[in-house]
């Protein structure tokens, strides 16, 4: 340190500097829930809602990958299994309602993580993506040899139903604040997990494993709370996703999913909050969007740009280079 | 006729030796990504893309520049090689020091653009490539007829395996490309050119890979997706090996596909997902493979 | 919403036919989707070719449809059928989309003719292969024109068995079409007094068949069927060239062969190769005469289904000019009460189940001394009539068939 500074005072800046912080966050927020509180009547919700969907899907990736450390190159195994559960469900089960089915996903795809999360947790590195992979091929090769998935056909026809059997989810605009409500839910739930001491223990051992196991913590158990919060979140998603799509298939399943949620996040910006929403609302449309222009041939390697630039250029991330860009500029 | 399980032993014989023949192409693509795992921490995920354009790059010297086999047995994997040390000196060295992870999601990306665009040049049903007249037809080997060509697949992929874990394993080139990529300042200091050594390293894992596409373009069909489906299996191969683990991934290449023939043999519906099943319980057992180093 | 609209359009459709206006054609533009796989696996079956043939179609009939205009958006499904589904709904909720064309993965397809019965919109399937497209998964609103896997799997086995192919193999792709094909191929072989000796459930995709194919040569079957598709059946028909299985003495029956895959398989190692196909480009001068111009349009010669796209689009048009409406109704009655008599079929029809039958036909692939030219790979052995040819309506599980 070239100078000396009162320890108080510091202390001061930075509460300060945290309030403020807060201030900006609770107005970009506030300014962001009006958006999405809007957004069905000037945009299509079922795409919406789809953003939505895969928004969730790499804020829980995003937990395990950006504060944790952990690149998963499994997570499509929890999507699918969370979208193949409920749709199962909510087709066979005619009484059931959607909430419960998507809850019974969303369990499914926690104990999946769980499990995935044992066999994993102690590899590190490469070899954890690659277990992640390996495991996730299991069980996708489990989904393909079912009959209830349909196999290659896929599941199609899922009822919607009703919400606590009373607000009929076929029409859009429940629907879409239906998602929307557990997005924001999951979102908040994502901020707090990452502000909690237990956020600072996961941060802590990104920046340091050894560090964190020296200074006493049970690394392990963090790690797998981690992977199995951010696997049910994960199944969530899908679960979400096949009940306003009405359908699951292969493809939420395929490792090319788990390839696309990294994109998402990446693009965002890994370690932030609002980077996955940011990239998964990116990718969503980049490749939605292209796929019905005269560029719908070039899909895929135009993405293939996105991984490279973005890798290159913008490793922050789409999130990440404005926070740096603001903090170089605007204090 | 003896029976193993029900199955006849004449047959168990063939699936054995088939094994080795597909797990010679394992071995030949598993050794090019720890070569350059091991020397330069380098995930290599367009290693699937660099084997599709080696065998795309077969057929098409043919097509238009009727170059026959022989010539693109070497030309091919040269060029390819070449692409891939373009991709080295322009994108990878640009993150030489970050976590490997980037490297992963690079070359993910690059083999995403690769794939995308010699798929709207050339489609997906596959270029026709000749079996080149020398090895047309085959031998009777009384348990199984074993066309010449695959015979010599197995003979040149494991001599080129050989070859490589010889070159690096035993000789000087090897030492200096061992110790400057572990110690770059220091061989930098030694008057090596370090930079050119690493563009080289990746180049000829490139090669490798390209090489196993030119042994495939005439018995495998020629596409652009290719590799897409080979390179995860690949992954799985050279983890259960040890990343990095130059014999480790000729021994296990070899090994998983005697583990996947017999799969086929016995259960062919989980053929596709043994290797990953193999790879969990090794994981399980060994954290860093069969023959990794403890991390 | 949907149910609402439905009611609401219904009501608002009944109100107008009370009132006799019911001929119309909403928004004086007739709109058509094509919807197909741009840049994946199917590309080359249906792909951006397909959508040449739609267009060509389109011009065929002079751009305009009794003064409306005629106008074609396209999409890349990306094999997905969540892009399938958002895009299809954008299409026929938004942007007027009367009917959509083109639809070639089964998963795909089942998804686009959901939304399409849930808007009352028209689907014309000409890539898809699943029959269950028009038995359990039949809607009211789309026709399955080409082919589908029943049909595929009646005419070779059939044939092969009548000329002495009596013991089988089967190499099955490990999934739900896979399995369909299995099925029909067992039934068909049996029925004609043939006799399955085995059967292999392989991984989709497999990159290398020789494991499997060794296992059927072993089997010492006269006929080793192959009940899979696209890089699997080339990939299976290249390795039994290597290891010499025509020629010692065994037949290999491919059941989904499309023209780009002989084509890239080449004479040299498809000859001899029986398929069922629904059409060739080289069968009358009427066939020829229209693949020369779709030659010269894209580079290659048409595939069945680049064919059935360009008949199915003109069906449609002439439907709409006959009726004056683009209700999906109105036109798809129609459509079912004219023969279709063009290029691609004659005499074929369109059931109520939805399927439109026409006569297939067994092809051999040339050897490379008949072959006159790179696209010159079919011999017709054969016709299989219409009726035979698809499922019967009395086995059909279709919602929409009384049985």
């Amino acid at each position: 340190m070239t100078q000396p500074v009162n320890q108080a005072e510091i202390h001061q800046a930075i509460l300060e500097q945290q309030k403020a912080d807060d201030r900006k966050r609770l107005m970009a927020n506030g300014v962001l829930l009006l958006l999405l509180l809007v957004a069905p009547f000037l945009m299509y919700p079922v795409f919406l809602m789809k953003i939505l969907c895969f928004a969730l899907f790499a804020v829980a990736f995003n937990l395990l990958f950006g504060f944790t450390g952990l690149l998963s190159f499994g997570h499509a195994a929890f999507l699918a299994a969370g979208g193949y559960t409920t749709g199962y469900l909510l087709s066979n089960m005619p009484g059931l309602t959607t909430e419960v089915g998507i809850l019974a996903g969303t369990l499914v795809a926690t104990l999946l993580g769980l499990a995935f999360a044992l066999i994993s947790i102690r590899r590190q590195g490469i070899y954890f993506a690659m277990v992640t992979l390996a495991l996730a091929q299991l069980v996708f090769f489990f989904f393909v040899q079912s009959e209830f998935t349909g196999g290659e056909d896929g599941m199609h026809g899922i009822p919607r139903g009703e919400l606590f059997g009373l607000i009929s989810l076929d029409n859009n605009l429940n629907m879409y604040y239906f998602v929307l409500t557990v997005f924001i839910a999951c979102y908040f739930l994502v901020q707090r997990v990452v502000g909690s001491p237990f956020g600072q223990v996961l941060k802590a051992i990104k920046q340091n494993e050894p560090r964190a196991v020296s200074l006493g913590y049970k690394v392990d158990r963090y790690k797998v709370l981690a992977f199995v919060i951010s696997a049910a979140l994960a199944g969530l998603a899908g679960s979400m996703k096949s009940v306003v799509f009405q359908l699951a298939s292969l493809n939420d399943a395929h490792w090319h999913m788990s390839g696309e949620v990294i994109l998402m996040t990446l693009v965002g910006g890994m370690g932030t909050l609002l980077g996955p929403v940011v990239g998964a609302t990116f990718v969503v449309n980049v490749e939605y969007q292209l796929s019905q222009g005269p560029l719908r041939d070039w899909v895929d390697p135009i993405l293939g740009g996105v991984f490279v630039l973005t890798v290159l250029a913008f490793r922050s991330g789409i999130v990440g280079e404005i926070q740096k860009f603001m903090k170089k500029n605007l204090g | 006729m003896s029976m193993i399980f029900g199955v006849p032993l004449a047959v168990l014989w063939g699936q054995l030796l088939i094994g080795i023949i597909n797990g010679a192409f394992y071995a030949l693509l598993s050794l090019g990504l720890a070569v350059i795992f091991g020397l330069l921490k380098i995930i290599n995920f367009a290693h699937g893309a660099m084997y599709m354009l080696g065998a795309m790059c077969t057929v098409l010297l043919f097509d238009y520049l009727g170059i026959n086999y022989w010539v693109a047995l070497f030309l091919a994997p040269v060029l390819v090689g070449l692409v891939g040390v373009v991709i080295e000196y322009f994108l990878l060295r640009r993150i030489a020091g970050q976590d490997h992870i980037y490297s992963l999601l690079l070359t993910f990306g690059v083999a995403l653009m690769l794939q995308g665009v010699l798929t709207n040049f050339f489609g997906v049903s596959g270029l026709r490539y000749s079996m080149p007249d020398t090895f047309q037809g085959g031998m009777n080997l009384g348990f199984m007829f074993l066309p010449y060509y695959r015979a010599w697949v197995i003979v040149v992929a494991l001599l080129v395996c050989f070859g490589t874990w010889f070159m690096i394993e035993k000789t000087k080139l090897g030492s200096y490309l061992r110790a400057g990529t572990e110690d770059a300042q220091l061989m930098q200091g030694f008057g090596i050119n370090v930079p050119l050594l690493v563009s080289l390293t990746y180049g000829f894992g490139v090669m490798l890979a390209a090489f196993a596409g030119v042994l495939a373009a005439p018995i495998y069909s020629v596409t652009p997706v290719m590799g897409s489906h080979i390179l995860i299996v690949v992954f799985a191969v050279v983890v259960i090996g040890g990343m990095g683990s130059i014999g480790g991934a000729i021994i296990t290449g070899v090994l998983m596909g005697v583990v996947e023939g017999l799969t086929k043999t016995f259960y062919p519906p989980a053929s596709s997902a043994v290797i990953f099943l193999v790879m969990v319980v090794v994981l399980l057992i060994r954290p860093t493979g069969l023959f990794g180093k403890e991390a | 919403m949907t149910m609402m609209k439905k009611l609401l359009t219904s009501a608002v459709a009944s109100a107008l036919m009370v009132g006799g206006a019911q001929a119309e054609i909403s928004g004086d533009t007739v709109k058509i989707g094509y919807l197909a796989d741009m840049s994946g696996t199917y590309r080359d079956l249906a792909g951006p070719n397909g959508l040449k043939a739609m267009e060509m179609a389109i011009a065929d009939f002079g751009g305009k449809v009794k003064g409306a205009e005629i106008e074609v958006v396209s999409a890349d499904d990306r094999n997905s059928p969540d892009v399938a589904s958002s895009t299809v709904r954008r299409w026929v909720e938004n942007e007027g989309v009367d009917m959509v064309g083109g639809l070639v993965a089964s998963s795909v397809t089942i998804a686009a003719t959901k939304i399409l019965e849930e808007n009352d919109k028209l689907g014309l399937v000409s890539g898809s292969a699943a029959s269950s497209i028009t038995n359990e998964h039949c809607t009211p609103n789309h026709i399955h024109y080409v082919y589908d896997t029943y049909a595929l799997s009646i005419g070779t086995p059939t044939a092969i068995v009548q000329e002495g192919g009596k013991t089988w193999y089967i190499l099955t792709a490990d999934y739900a079409f896979g399995h369909a094909m299995e099925a029909d191929v067992t039934r068909v072989v049996e029925a004609n007094g043939g006799e399955i000796v085995g059967s292999i459930r392989h991984p989709f995709p497999t990159p290398d068949f020789s494991s499997f194919i060794l296992q059927a040569q072993a089997s010492g079957a006269d006929v080793i069927a192959l009940a899979n598709a696209g890089a699997d059946t080339t990939n299976a028909i290249t390795t039994a060239a290597e290891f010499g299985v025509t020629q010692a003495g065994q037949t290999i029956a491919g059941l989904v062969v499309f023209l780009s895959d002989v084509h890239a398989l080449g004479t040299e190692v498809a000859q001899g190769l029986q398929l069922t196909t629904g059409w060739y480009w080289d069968m009358n001068d009427e066939t020829r005469a229209w693949a020369d111009r779709f030659l010269e349009a894209t580079g290659a010669r048409p595939t069945m289904v680049h064919a059935g796209i360009y008949s199915s689009t003109m069906q449609y048009l002439k439907a709409v000019e006959a009726t004056g409406s683009d209700d999906a109704q109105t036109v798809r009655k129609q459509m079912m009460e004219t023969p279709i008599n063009d290029m691609f079929a004659k005499n074929g029809r369109i059931r109520e189940d939805g399927r439109m039958v026409h006569d297939m036909y067994l092809a051999q692939v040339k050897t490379p001394e008949e072959s006159t030219g790179e696209w010159d790979l079919y011999d017709i052995v054969r016709t299989i009539p219409a009726e035979e040819a698809y499922r019967p309506l009395s086995e059909s599980k279709c919602k929409l068939v009384n049985n």
